[in-house]
């Protein structure tokens, strides 16, 4: 009785959340249009192979009250019978804001959505790695605060070794190499010599930006030939390459872009459908039970961690191979706690990591989109939404987030 | 029977040598940290292996050269010249001039002033680690500090210095401390893990300072520049050196030590702070004896984030004079390793911070001078934590033995559980 009272008072809230974001349409956006303006959401990019279908232009106002009235609608469903998945319907809600936004940003003025998702996806690549990284560790109970550094020395390897090599795969290789090094480091600090893991993380971060930092000023400054490794061409997959919009955003990427996304579904799979998967995720949940069931808690820890250093690696060398051609000194900027606060948003599940990550990647494509556009809005607090919703999240507003929970322990054999 | 072989006497005598075995660990770990440092300025040296294609002895007398050049230069910028020093005084005493004197301990102020955000710092993540609670914010609680001294120190006019530093000062408290209090509210309400929402927060802290300071901004200077305004003279920190501008020790340093004392008086003894210790040992037998563990875990996280708030304060009431966009400090990551190294104790901390002050003055020189770059410190401090977090590694390198467990900080326990 008082836990079915509970769930309609929630299930209220939520109804009147939808109509606060309807609310915040009108106020926010439907002032500064007039009705003459006109929207264009362009979806063709030059220099592409996908097959042209042109552009959407509308009326601002038109298209803004459609969204307004869409997210009426939900809240208003929501109050009377409420919906059974309200995590869902608030996604909806969420994108019609978005789009609200946009339409409301470009109004007598066009915006390419397929350049925007695509910049997404290029954002969201080493994000994602990251993420992945740290998924692999935690889900065995390893806390891996250190991506950031693994990260770094992983940009800062495939840049010397590709220079040298002007191989871009021995150049990746040599960033796995690293990474996964890195990921030793942390596994024989928090395994063998049961170090508390945030430090030992945070010893690798200050580690590896010194390390690389030292090196870079040491050789690549001097030797710029030592700071030019090449980079990896665009591979468009014949046909689906041709599809508008998901082509040129999917199908139509370098090497590691497609490497990340398969990561993203072999680790899911692995990790929920296999044997390997359900050994992980035991020594992360109860160790004592894993080990007593003849599973090799040291052994799964340390492989995981390894692996997770070397995806992170991964994930720098994505930062030098995929444009930039060049390291810079931390030049990682974040994107490793940034990963981190992705992993626990995505609730510890790579497909939920690539989400999160996506996310973050909107928030920063959206800024460079919105200087063009001149929006006077400063780009800073567009780029600290993700921290913002991180923070909600964790708090437990959107559904909690329950790390493994044997986080962070270190396991001591009976 | 004598004295000494009581029992009482005995129990003494192996607390007083634990003591020192205590010291042992972190000595030997930052002496092996540099022996790795000079192995790895050896190893980037070309000119060692050039003068090792000339001979083996020659290639010995090279490292030994390119050791002593680079940590000679490390100790000379650290520490300064003695001889210097007495030449100066010297000419102090018969001639008037004290500018010589003055110059010549310009090494040994940079050391102490580089100490003084350190201790702030370092005492802010101790304070935390001893509550149980591990601030990696005190990077963004600086910049939030930064944010409003500065607005104190610039905004305000026609006070006297008596009332407007320590009003600066409080402001640089008072930003901290809120921005510190956000996560620890969010981890005694929601039990939201300090680490992630400091962390979270770092990165809201630096947008909301560029969007301040921006040109434009609600606090730039208005030249073009993304700085804010310079503090008024009334909120400058002393100076003790004013005849000479390259100085820039200021009284910031015994504020500083200051901070360290109260910090042990309320730690050890306070209720207070017996409150922050139990919540950091066992929250859960803090529960059950009946305190209030929700507010101390926000007080603890507020106390700490003024901490780091003082050491913004200090360096844009006492060096700097304005706040700039470009602010990193990346004292955040740092006073990790500064508690770490002083056993989260007060007074260890003011220790390991007059070491790393050391390191980053001295370091400056050894850039300048035996052109090894600046970020030896970075691997120097990484190295410092790995061997102070795990001891046995030190332990297994030099055959110590084992010391008995003594009362520490409790460190961190995974996410989200109090």
């Amino acid at each position: 009785m008082n836990e079915n009272s509970k769930d309609t008072r929630r299930a209220r809230t939520w109804g009147i959340v939808f109509l606060v974001f309807a609310a915040l349409m009108l106020v926010l956006f439907l002032p500064g249009t007039t009705g003459s303006q006109r929207t264009t959401f362009a979806f063709d990019l030059e220099l592409s192979e996908a097959l042209p279908i042109g552009s959407l232009t509308f009326s601002t106002q038109g298209g803004l009250y459609l969204l307004v009235v869409l997210a009426v609608f939900l809240g208003a469903w929501q109050l009377a019978k409420g919906f059974k998945q309200v995590y869902l319907i608030l996604g909806v809600v969420v994108l019609a804001f978005v789009l609200a936004f946009l339409t409301w940003a470009a109004r007598d003025n066009s915006m390419n959505m397929t350049g925007m998702l695509q910049a997404t996806l290029l954002r969201a690549v080493p994000i994602t790695l990251a993420a992945l990284s740290g998924v692999m560790c935690e889900r065995c109970a390893v806390i891996n605060i250190g991506i950031e550094g693994m990260m770094l020395t992983g940009a800062f390897t495939s840049a010397l070794i590709g220079s040298l090599t002007q191989n871009v795969w021995v150049g990746l290789f040599a960033a796995l190499s690293a990474g996964g090094l890195m990921g030793a480091l942390l596994a024989v600090m928090a395994i063998r010599y049961k170090v508390d893991q945030i430090i030992a993380g945070t010893a690798i971060n200050i580690l590896a930006t010194g390390l690389t930092s030292y090196f870079s000023s040491r050789y690549l400054q001097s030797i710029p030939e030592l700071n030019r490794p090449p980079t990896f061409v665009q591979l468009p997959l014949p046909v689906l390459s041709r599809i508008p919009i998901v082509g040129p955003v999917l199908f139509t990427n370098t090497a590691p872009v497609y490497l990340m996304l398969i990561l993203v579904a072999v680790i899911h799979v692995m990790l929920f459908y296999t044997r390997w998967g359900l050994r992980t995720r035991a020594v992360g949940e109860h160790p004592q039970a894993a080990d007593t069931l003849g599973v090799n808690v040291f052994k799964t820890r340390y492989v995981n961690v390894i692996l997770g250093g070397m995806i992170a690696g991964l994930g720098g060398a994505y930062l030098v191979l995929s444009s930039v051609a060049r390291f810079d000194e931390n030049m990682t900027a974040g994107r490793g706690f940034i990963g981190l606060a992705a992993m626990i948003f995505g609730k510890w599940s790579p497909i939920g990591a690539l989400a999160a990550s996506l996310i973050f990647g909107f928030a920063d494509s959206l800024r460079t989109n919105l200087a063009i556009l001149r929006v006077p809005i400063p780009s800073q607090f567009l780029l600290m939404a993700p921290y913002l919703v991180t923070m909600i999240v964790l708090a437990g507003v959107v559904g909690r987030a329950n790390p493994p929970a044997a986080d962070g322990q270190p396991y001591e054999k009976q | 029977m004598s004295e000494k072989n009581t029992t009482q006497g005995k129990a003494q005598k192996r607390r007083s040598r634990g003591r020192w075995r205590a010291l042992l660990t972190p000595l030997m770990a930052i002496v092996t940290a540099l022996i790795l440092g000079a192995v790895v300025i050896v190893v980037t040296d070309t000119s060692v292996y050039d003068a090792f294609g000339e001979g083996f002895g020659a290639g010995l007398l090279r490292i030994v050269e390119v050791v002593v050049t680079a940590y000679g230069s490390f100790f000379a910028g650290a520490f300064g010249d003695p001889a210097r020093m007495v030449r100066g005084l010297s000419t102090w005493i018969t001639t008037g001039d004290g500018s010589d004197w003055v110059q010549s301990l310009y090494p040994l102020t940079e050391t102490l002033r580089y100490a003084t955000p350190y201790i702030f710092a370092g005492l802010a993540v101790a304070l935390g680690f001893r509550g149980g609670l591990f601030n990696i914010g005190a990077e963004g609680q600086y910049f939030i500090a930064g944010l409003t001294t500065v607005f104190v120190g610039y905004s305000l006019t026609g006070v006297p210095w008596f009332i407007h530093v320590p009003l600066a000062l409080l402001a640089g408290i008072l930003g901290g401390a809120a921005w510190g209090a956000i996560p620890g509210y969010l981890k005694a309400k929601t039990g939201a893990h300090e680490v992630i929402n400091t962390i979270m927060l770092n990165y809201i802290s630096f947008r909301l300072a560029e969007y301040m300071l921006d040109v434009g901004g609600p606090m730039a200077r208005g030249d073009g520049r993304p700085v804010s305004p310079v503090i008024q003279p009334s909120a400058q920190l002393t100076q003790f050196f004013p005849s000479n501008p390259n100085i820039r020790f200021n009284v910031g340093f015994f504020i500083a030590l200051l901070a360290a004392v109260f910090v042990y008086w309320l730690l050890f003894k306070t209720t207070i702070g017996y409150e922050i210790r139990t919540v950091g040992q066992n929250p859960r037998a803090a529960k059950y004896a009946g305190m209030n563990v929700p507010r101390t875990v926000v007080l603890t996280m507020a106390l700490s984030g003024g901490l780091a708030g003082l050491a913004a304060s200090h360096d844009i009431l006492g060096v700097i004079g304005f706040m700039p966009n470009s602010f990193s400090s990346g004292y955040g990551f740092d006073a990790i390793a500064l508690a770490l190294l002083g056993n989260s104790h007060p007074f260890g901390v003011v220790l390991s911070s007059l070491l790393f002050g050391a390191l980053q003055a001295g370091a400056r020189n050894m850039q300048a001078i035996a052109r090894v770059p600046l970020d030896l410190t970075d691997i120097l401090q990484g190295l410092i934590i790995i061997f102070i977090a795990a001891p046995a590694i030190i332990r297994a390198l030099y055959r110590l033995r084992t010391p008995d467990e003594g009362e520490g900080a409790v460190m961190t326990r995974g996410w989200g559980q109090l």
